[in-house]
């Protein structure tokens, strides 16, 4: 069992590439996963790995490093098309969540229901990840495969998530139905980008979460709404086609179809 | 690269540096609690759902379970007792103890850590920012409406402690700073440590492999080890639980062995290795199935627990023959108690006596339980309660302390244990699940006729307060109304599920689920108003209960009913007003009522209380009424000090505990401040006159103890040191017992000696497209009798609509996932 504080890229993959290590930012997920069985692992704590923690924009848009907490980009001056990112960060959790939790750390640990897997969908983000063998990059939609799944090989990182830059005219949402305000988990959210020109959609982008085993886009319906009137605008279960919920203990299927398509007329008819 | 894995942490605590050597994925809250003394910041969860463990890390809060240690490395940590001295901390503090947001204290420590986090921010917070930055620290005491109302600095104003006026808690002040010991905070370092082995399974047969192999410097405890009695329950003939298991488990969570071993040890275990196979069988999960499955219990074999009836004339005639007859049959489900401090305590031997301190609610019958269970007399066991972080029933039954018990006998040391928030969840009790039909009618004036009710109630696989629930349930069924025909019969169920038994009213609650809908389903029909029905029909003074038994005095429901009248006119009309705009949000408007009979139904219930005067003027209260966050130690206290005639804070309070206070009963049923508290009367007068014999003076002189002379006014200066005293010049116990009469077969005669009251109306928000509800706004109306200390009763009153609230819209106890 080992505590480690990699300062390097490299020492950080070094450090993961040994049996059993498991890298560790926030802690959010990991130690209530863990319970009692936390002691005794071999922890790779990556926050200090330069280029970890922060957000910069560069010219083809920005880069928030893996291990930057929610709270930081909740409070984040990032341009319009962030706004549900920022209102998704400012519902992960309580604000103990969000002071530690991690925008990498939300993706790897691949919850159907990650508050921060919509809004990033629906911005176009795709993720940076390293190994020992080089780094690449994946679309968001790629990097996610199923529940508490993703595409990382063992001993590679997430090292950041890039955003394109959305250009001019675009707004973000997001929306969440939980049984409370806060400390929820969702049983269904949409994050959208929206883009309204002369009183009609010119442009939509819907990701919707919880409602399948990875979060989508709603490429169909993006489409149909393009030259609508938001405020004339009602989204049906049967807009919904892509979606594939299940019943649990929060919610059966019928009601999470439902509720999307509630959250989202009321998102769009906002936008009027 | 660092490898700190065998490396010392060094941090900034509360302003000073201080070292620690944790094991790699050590919690902080944990080092911080063993390794760096800071007991002050408690553990509620291990998983950031509760919060009770905010620190401020670098000034921002987090939940000190969800870091390692090695990641505080270098860092400045802040807990409560650190804020204390903090300007905003202590002005936040103060603000906590006046406007009552304190009960029992267990989350006080993290919810100030967050207060003041937001107040550094933003040193005038609007609500929403207050609720925001405390939104991670749930309270499951208050209702959270003080503790919003603390941080914004609107909290009230405290008086002296006179009876009838607000007063701060005696105990708040450690409660704030987190001073107070709760049950996992009073191990001595080093203690080794204690943990259960339980199924996984709701049903299954199983059989113990290698152990000792397996346990090597380790200790195992088993059923083979349990001396006395391996059972364990509450009622006499319902003593059905087994401490261990012996072949056979009923419940998921059932124990069949525990572990102990030093800290470090057991802090790395994995007991999922233990060796034991096995071979799981179908559950019966529902009442509907246990009844015609095979038997959980060999004595049992119809799988029914035992039965209550209540009635009074001749119920089925009355509805044949009443003008308007209604019928609804509900279900409520399992509800968690989901007290923020899971069951934790330690014991050790001394000179030859068991010590067990821990959380409790019933130190007594602790003590009988643990007698039985070891096979030992009552005195060589000594039962210390540590403070409790919300019992709300569950705290009544025994949970850590056989194994503790079992423990600190087999390794002679100090045992501990702490039950992790998934352990407390799955093996201690629940509320009932309750499928409840009842019939009512009324004549076409609107008065009651008649009433059935039929309850089965789902108690798990032990009996636990099963018979209680079932005893109680058929006398409040009716809830405080003029029923003049009344049949009410319960059932409790054995089923494979945790054990269902006490939590706030023993059933009464989810009868007056299914009561209160029916007398709107009758009003509804008879074109009435829903608060009028309920005027109309409420009991008075002089009228008999479904029992049969008549107050000449004090039966208050018809008042509380009436203090809504004003609220109810203005909220209907508002929400007529509301609706006719339209949209997806409709507003609604309720009313219920309530009746809670105070202790034992029908069976002597005493409390009593130790007071005396010490050679240097001190005046000793032995309070034994345990304090769960309800506020018995302040009360009680208060109580006492009026009838003494002397100031609260000249009262020093010992207890409880059983080897110094007399037994003052457990702390359920409302009893406390009705029961303990006029045995406290009679203590204060008791000693009182022993005093005025002394000095000579009057009865009702005022009295002055000071530097350990007495004067009375009109009498002679007594010197106390003149007097024998070990412990006390004076000294007085009194008893108070609630004056009963027996159920006959109809469950006729009179089971309390007195009713609380209450009338409650809900404004609520429901979302039409999503089916949410969102509740606006309560006002509630309590007669509590004479309320000693209107601080705390509000306190109550809130909490008890939180949780109530939390029952109706939003919990559900689900304990039959199999494990993959």
């Amino acid at each position: 069992m080992s505590f480690t504080v990699p300062d390097t890229l490299e020492a950080a993959l070094t450090a993961l590439a040994r049996p059993g290590a498991v890298a560790l930012a926030g802690g959010t997920d990991w130690f209530p996963r863990m319970g009692e069985g936390a002691v005794g692992a071999a922890l790779v704590d990556l926050r200090r790995v330069p280029g970890m923690v922060g957000i910069s924009r560069g010219p083809e848009g920005w880069r928030i490093g893996a291990a930057t907490p929610w709270a930081t980009i909740a409070r984040a001056d990032l341009p319009p098309a962030f706004d549900g990112l920022r209102a998704a960060a400012r519902v992960v959790g309580s604000v103990q969540i969000q002071n530690v939790g991690t925008v990498g750390g939300n993706l790897c640990n691949a919850s159907p229901a990650a508050d921060g897997v919509p809004p990033l969908l629906a911005l176009g983000a795709r993720v940076e990840l390293a190994g020992r063998g080089g780094a690449r990059t994946l679309g968001l939609d790629d990097f996610l495969r199923g529940p508490r799944q993703t595409a990382l090989d063992p001993g590679e990182a997430l090292v950041a998530v890039h955003v394109p830059d959305p250009g001019p005219g675009w707004r973000g949402a997001f929306a969440k139905a939980g049984g409370r305000d806060y400390l929820v988990i969702s049983i269904a959210m949409v994050g959208a980008l929206f883009r309204v020109s002369a009183g009609r959609i010119a442009g939509a982008r819907i990701a919707v979460g919880a409602c399948g085993p990875v979060a989508r886009r709603l490429t169909a319906l993006e489409g149909a709404l393009v030259g609508a009137r938001p405020g004339q605008v009602t989204v049906v279960p049967g807009d919904l086609g892509a979606l594939t919920p299940i019943d649990d203990l929060r919610a059966d299927a019928a009601y999470r179809l439902q509720a999307v398509a509630v959250l989202l007329t009321r998102m769009i008819r906002g936008l009027a | 690269m660092k490898d700190l894995g065998a490396e010392t942490v060094s941090l900034t605590l509360n302003g000073a540096p201080v070292t620690c050597a944790p094991l790699a994925g050590e919690r902080l809250s944990a080092s911080l609690r063993e390794r760096l003394g800071a007991r002050e910041v408690k553990v509620g969860c291990d998983a950031g759902d509760c919060g009770a463990c905010t620190v401020l890390l670098d000034g921002a809060a987090v939940c000190a379970c969800l870091a390692a240690t090695h990641q505080a490395a270098g860092a400045r940590v802040e807990t409560a007792a650190g804020l204390a001295t903090d300007p905003v901390g202590a002005r936040l503090m103060a603000a906590f103890l006046a406007a009552g947001a304190v009960q029992c204290g267990m989350c006080t420590p993290g919810m100030v850590a967050a207060g003041v986090a937001v107040l550094r921010a933003v040193p005038d917070p609007s609500e929403q920012q207050v609720r925001d930055g405390l939104a991670g620290v749930l309270c499951r005491c208050t209702g959270y409406g003080r503790i919003v109302a603390a941080v914004m600095g609107v909290g009230g104003t405290v008086a002296d402690g006179d009876v009838g006026r607000a007063a701060a808690r005696v105990d708040g002040a450690a409660k704030v700073t987190g001073a107070e010991r709760f049950g996992d905070d009073v191990a001595p370092p080093g203690a080794l440590v204690v943990r259960v082995v339980r199924s996984p399974h709701a049903h299954a047969r199983f059989t113990f492999g290698d152990v000792g192999g397996w346990s090597d410097g380790l200790t195992i405890l088993t059923a083979a080890d349990v001396p006395g009695l391996n059972a364990f329950g509450v009622i006499p003939g319902f003593i059905d639980q087994p401490v261990f298991a012996e072949t056979h488990v009923r419940f998921r969570g059932e124990a069949v062995a525990a572990v102990v071993g030093a800290p470090d040890r057991m802090a790395a275990l994995d007991l999922s290795g233990f060796p034991v196979t096995w071979n799981p069988l179908p559950p019966l999960t529902t009442p509907n199935d246990a009844l015609s499955g095979a038997p959980l219990h060999p004595n049992r074999g119809d799988n029914v627990m035992c039965r209550g009836l209540v009635q009074r004339g001749d119920a089925d005639a009355a509805l044949a023959g009443a003008a308007v007859t209604v019928e609804l049959t509900i279900q409520t489900a399992f509800v968690e108690h989901a007290y923020i401090e899971p069951e934790a305590g330690f014991a050790e031997m001394v000179e030859g006596r068991l010590h067990v301190h821990a959380c409790t609610q019933a130190p007594g019958m602790d003590r009988e339980g643990l007698a039985a269970i070891l096979d030992w007399p009552l005195d060589r066991i000594r039962i210390v309660p540590t403070a409790v972080g919300g019992g709300f029933g569950a705290k009544l039954d025994l949970s850590v302390q056989p194994y503790l018990a079992l423990a600190a006998i087999k390794t002679g040391r100090p045992c501990r244990i702490a039950y992790s928030r998934t352990e407390s969840m799955q093996s201690t009790t629940k509320r009932h699940p309750a499928l409840i039909t009842v019939r009512a009618g009324a004549g076409h004036d609107g008065r009651l006729a008649a009433m059935t009710f039929d309850g089965t109630f789902n108690t798990g696989a032990y009996a636990s307060w099963g018979p209680t629930v079932a005893n109680r349930v058929p006398v409040h069924g009716s809830g405080p109304y003029l029923v003049p025909d009344y049949r009410a019969r319960s059932q409790a169920i054995y089923t494979h599920n945790p054990p269902a038994g006490a939590f706030r009213g023993f059933g009464v609650p989810q009868a007056a689920v299914a009561q209160e809908q029916v007398w709107d389903l009758l009003a509804d029909r008879l074109g009435m108003d829903p608060l009028a029905f309920r005027r109309l029909n409420v009991l008075r003074d002089g009228q008999p209960t479904v029992c049969g038994q008549v107050f000449d005095s004090g039966v208050g429901i018809g008042a509380c009913l009436a203090a809504l009248q004003g609220p109810w006119d203005r909220e209907r009309v508002a929400a007529v007003a509301a609706n006719v705009q339209g949209g997806p949000v409709r507003i609604g408007v309720g009313v219920a009522a309530g009746w809670y009979g105070c202790g034992n139904t029908s069976l002597p219930n005493p409390s009593s209380i130790r007071a005396g005067v010490t050679t240097d003027g001190r005046v000793v209260l032995h309070q034994g009424a345990v304090d769960i966050g309800q506020g018995a130690n302040t009360v009680i206290a208060q109580i006492f000090a009026g009838s003494l005639g002397v100031p609260l804070s000249a009262v020093t309070l010992l207890g409880a505990d059983t080897d110094i206070t007399p037994d003052a009963g457990k702390t359920s049923a409302s009893r406390q401040t009705f029961v303990t508290g006029n045995a406290a009367l009679r203590a204060g007068q008791a000693l009182r006159a022993a005093l005025s014999r002394l000095t000579n003076a009057a009865s009702d002189a005022p009295l002055t103890l000071d530097a350990g002379r007495l004067t009375a006014m009109g009498g002679r200066p007594l010197d106390l040191s003149r007097l024998p005293g070990a412990p006390y010049a004076v000294e007085v116990t009194q008893t108070y017992d609630p004056p009963t009469r027996p159920l006959d077969q109809n469950g006729q005669g009179a089971p309390y000696a007195q009713f609380g009251y209450a009338a409650q109306l809900a404004v609520v928000a429901v979302d039409m497209d999503l089916g949410t509800v969102k509740v606006l706004r309560m006002v509630a109306a309590h007669d509590v009798g004479r309320a000693i200390n209107p601080l705390l009763v509000q306190g109550q009153v809130e909490g008890g609509i939180a949780q109530g609230l939390g029952m109706a819209l939003m919990e559900e106890y689900v304990p039959h996932r199999e494990p993959a």
